[in-house]
């Protein structure tokens, strides 16, 4: 394998694998404040311990996230160098405000949260949680940006052999930028909602501490179907601006190949990337992709053949993997929405206990294919339309980035299953322990 | 002027990471020496507790802010350390895993396990800190390309590995004090003990430093153009020597504040012997990235400038508060919450 794929692996590596923690933390730091902040109303302790139990998940949850993310950080020069002096001037400051806005002030306040309990004011002690979530979701916001600005570069003169910035503010009102990072944060508080509906229900099946879960469970399955439906509804919305920016992403996730006019949508297809085509393609219905991508049955969608094929995403993977995003995002509604409906007869219901914690990888198998559409639906482009992903990569020796690659394959395997034991531990455990 | 002021807060985040994290690799790195049974132990983890994680954070802006500002110097910089980067990364990974793993299993096997990722996680990276500055004051074999031509073991000559050794022996000193601060009874009268006999080898490793970076390096160059500039190592030395008598005199908090200033005139020393250059090419000064030819445009400098300038004085005013409630000496009380590390 050359360096370029085997940089981008290994920065596929770090990223799914940090974003294994992100969504939980984004979402779980949410919930918790709003438990802590009940108990701050009320006094009725459950809330105290409700927050506490929540939060121990949540730790060692945060820890890995933590450190997973500066893994991404050194990536960029250790391995995109090119990359990072043509757009650092922009990638590069957000990024920097990125740390210096939301990762001082959540590491911080979450000292202030842990070991704060008994030494700070009940006051300051729901502040810092609040301050906590409110600096994980501005974190996802800047990075988002950032991200945003590589599928839809904006703002920007080229000057000096590199992208400068020209426009700050064009850069921060990003449509595409805005739009992803609503997509993902809904699906991200999603997901924390289906792990706290899923642990609970857990021990609600084993009529562990009913109050304790029951109360966990309601104020998890109004937010859990709420969202379920916004992120469905932003997707849509996503969808419509990544049709208008990158057509060319939009033809490989439904890999359609021919423009035309009312465009359908087959249920079922096959793609052939070498035949130009579907392999198989069946039950198509007339105009849906037309009215899905610019909410007009009879627009004009562009095909992949209009694409010269060095411009082209891999299509099988995009496509395989919007269908797996799109599937389950059908499932989320219809699963939150069983939770919410029945959540307060829920020992009538044994089959929605059994069935809800084995949705708790499901959000998470969603957000990942998600962000594979996003990242491979972009390629060959690193910056859409400006700077190739073969001339970003460093230039360091094959050889480094292979052991290298290895090495975050092992340690990234073993944290992994570490953390998982942990939080499978701690979540069977109860809040007793 | 933005380009040189920007160069200057640049060392300046370096020195501020390096005051604060430094404590924290100082107490990992002393670990196995200090601690005599789990309690003390546990102090020492939990003397860290409050603070590793907002420590770190120093360092992602740090390097942030290099990506901002100076971006052909991230650029470079980062793959030409590729190997000692990632070894640095991994660390840093063990480090933080190990405070959060350890106390989760009741085991005495699995606590032993965490407690060699403690120290290695925080005497690797302060071992590689030395080892890279003093390979960055040196100038490294980059070409016009910004393509390194070197290896991990070319990072290890004589003048690299008395940095590394200068670094762990500082931070070492700067954790013993901190452990000092934080401790009672014997763990505290021990950890005096330390920093009494870690202060003369880093005293001579001091001054070995000094001198050798004459022999092997150009940063003299700008103190001779600017004596102004000599404040730094002289300062160095005076807040070293009074750091001793702080330590006679078994004030460890004056102590320490006299150890994070050595710290901060060091880390000066160094950087502005470099000015202008981020990373002096040891092949060709024409190679090496300068805040000419390595800075973000005007506009980018501006705005970061802005950011900068509001924020950083708004995280050093929560932090310091964090600190304030978190200065209590460790007693088993704490050890025995729920939360405890």
């Amino acid at each position: 394998m050359d360096v370029v794929m085997l940089s981008r692996l290994q920065f596929a590596v770090a990223v799914f694998f940090h974003f294994i923690f992100v969504p939980l933390t984004l979402g779980l730091s949410v919930l918790i404040a709003v438990m802590q902040t009940i108990y701050y109303r009320t006094g009725n302790e459950t809330y105290k311990r409700m927050a506490k139990f929540w939060g121990k998940l949540f730790l060692i949850n945060f820890t890995l996230g933590v450190v997973t993310g500066i893994t991404l950080e050194f990536q960029f020069g250790t391995n995109w160098s090119r990359y990072s002096e043509y757009v650092g001037d922009i990638f590069g400051s957000l990024l920097a405000i990125e740390a210096t806005l939301a990762f001082f002030l959540e590491s911080t306040f979450l000292a202030v949260w842990v070991f704060g309990w008994e030494r700070v004011s009940k006051k300051m002690h729901l502040f810092a949680i609040w301050a906590v979530a409110f600096a994980s979701n501005m974190s996802g916001l800047w990075i988002i940006l950032a991200n945003g600005w590589m599928q839809n570069p904006v703002g920007y003169v080229i000057r000096n052999n590199r992208a400068e910035l020209d426009n700050f503010f064009t850069v921060l009102s990003n449509p595409y930028a805005w739009g992803q990072f609503f997509h993902n944060m809904f699906a991200s508080w999603m997901l924390a909602g289906f792990f706290v509906l899923g642990i609970s229900a857990w021990h609600l099946l084993r009529r562990n501490e009913e109050d304790f879960f029951n109360r966990s469970f309601k104020l998890a399955a109004g937010f859990t179907l709420a969202l379920a439906l916004l992120v469905a509804l932003q997707g849509h919305n996503h969808g419509n601006t990544v049709a208008r920016l990158q057509p060319a992403k939009l033809a490989a996730m439904e890999s359609h190949w021919e423009t035309q006019k009312s465009a359908p949508m087959y249920l079922l297809a096959v793609p052939d990337e070498n035949a130009e085509g579907n392999a198989i393609q069946a039950f198509g219905i007339p105009g849906v992709l037309s009215l899905l991508a610019f909410n007009d049955p009879s627009a004009e969608v562009k095909g992949l053949k209009d694409f010269p094929k060095e411009d082209r995403p891999p299509v099988l993977l995009t496509f395989l993997n919007f269908r797996l995003m799109v599937g389950l995002g059908t499932l989320f509604p219809l699963l939150a929405g069983a939770a919410f409906l029945f959540r307060n007869r829920l020992q009538d219901k044994p089959w929605l206990l059994k069935a809800l914690p084995w949705a708790i990888p499901l959000p998470y198998l969603a957000i990942m294919a998600g962000w594979a559409v996003a990242e491979i639906g972009r390629q060959p482009w690193i910056v859409y339309g400006m700077m190739r992903t073969t001339d970003a990569v460093s230039p360091v020796p094959a050889s480094s980035v292979a052991v290298s690659l290895l090495a975050f394959g092992a340690v990234y395997t073993l944290l992994g299953v570490l953390d998982i034991y942990l939080l499978r531990k701690y979540a069977r455990k109860g809040p007793a322990a | 002027m933005l380009e040189t002021i920007w160069f200057v807060l640049w060392g300046l985040l370096w020195a501020v990471y390096f005051v604060l994290d430094g404590f924290d690799f100082g107490l990992g790195t002393l670990l196995p020496f200090a601690a005599r049974n789990e309690a003390e132990r546990r102090t020492i983890y939990n003397a860290a507790g409050p603070f590793w994680d907002g420590n770190e954070v120093w360092l992602i802006t740090a390097g942030g802010v290099t990506f901002a500002a100076f971006p052909k110097a991230y650029a470079v910089m980062f793959s030409a350390l590729y190997a000692p980067l990632l070894i640095l990364l991994f660390a840093l990974i063990f480090r933080a895993v190990s405070f959060e793993f350890r106390n989760k299993i009741d085991s005495p096997g699995w606590r032993k396990v965490w407690d060699v990722f403690q120290f290695l996680g925080n005497f690797v990276p302060a071992l590689l800190f030395g080892v890279a500055f003093a390979n960055l004051f040196m100038g490294i074999p980059v070409d016009g390309d910004g393509v390194y031509h070197g290896n991990l073991l070319k990072l290890l000559n004589l003048y690299g590995l008395l940095g590394g050794v200068f670094f762990v022996l500082m931070f070492a000193l700067h954790g013993a004090l901190w452990m000092g601060i934080k401790s009672t009874g014997d763990l505290h009268d021990r950890a005096v003990a330390l920093a009494r006999g870690i202060w003369p080898l880093l005293l001579c490793a001091a001054l070995a430093f000094l001198v050798a970076t004459a022999v092997y390096t150009n940063l003299y160059v700008n103190y001779m153009k600017f004596p102004p500039l000599l404040v730094f190592p002289i300062l160095a030395v005076a807040s070293l020597l009074t750091t001793r008598f702080f330590i006679a005199s078994n004030s460890v908090g004056m102590a320490w504040v006299c150890n994070a200033v050595f710290i901060v005139c060091v880390t000066f020393f160094g950087v502005f012997g470099m000015y202008p250059a981020l990373l002096p090419s040891s092949m060709d000064p024409a190679f090496s990235v300068t805040i000419a030819n390595g800075a973000s445009s005007p506009l980018t400098l501006k705005i970061m400038l802005t950011v900068v300038v509001i924020f950083v004085p708004i995280v050093l005013a929560y932090q310091a508060w964090v600190y304030s409630v978190f200065t209590h000496k460790i007693t088993d009380e704490d050890l025995e919450d729920e939360h405890a590390y």
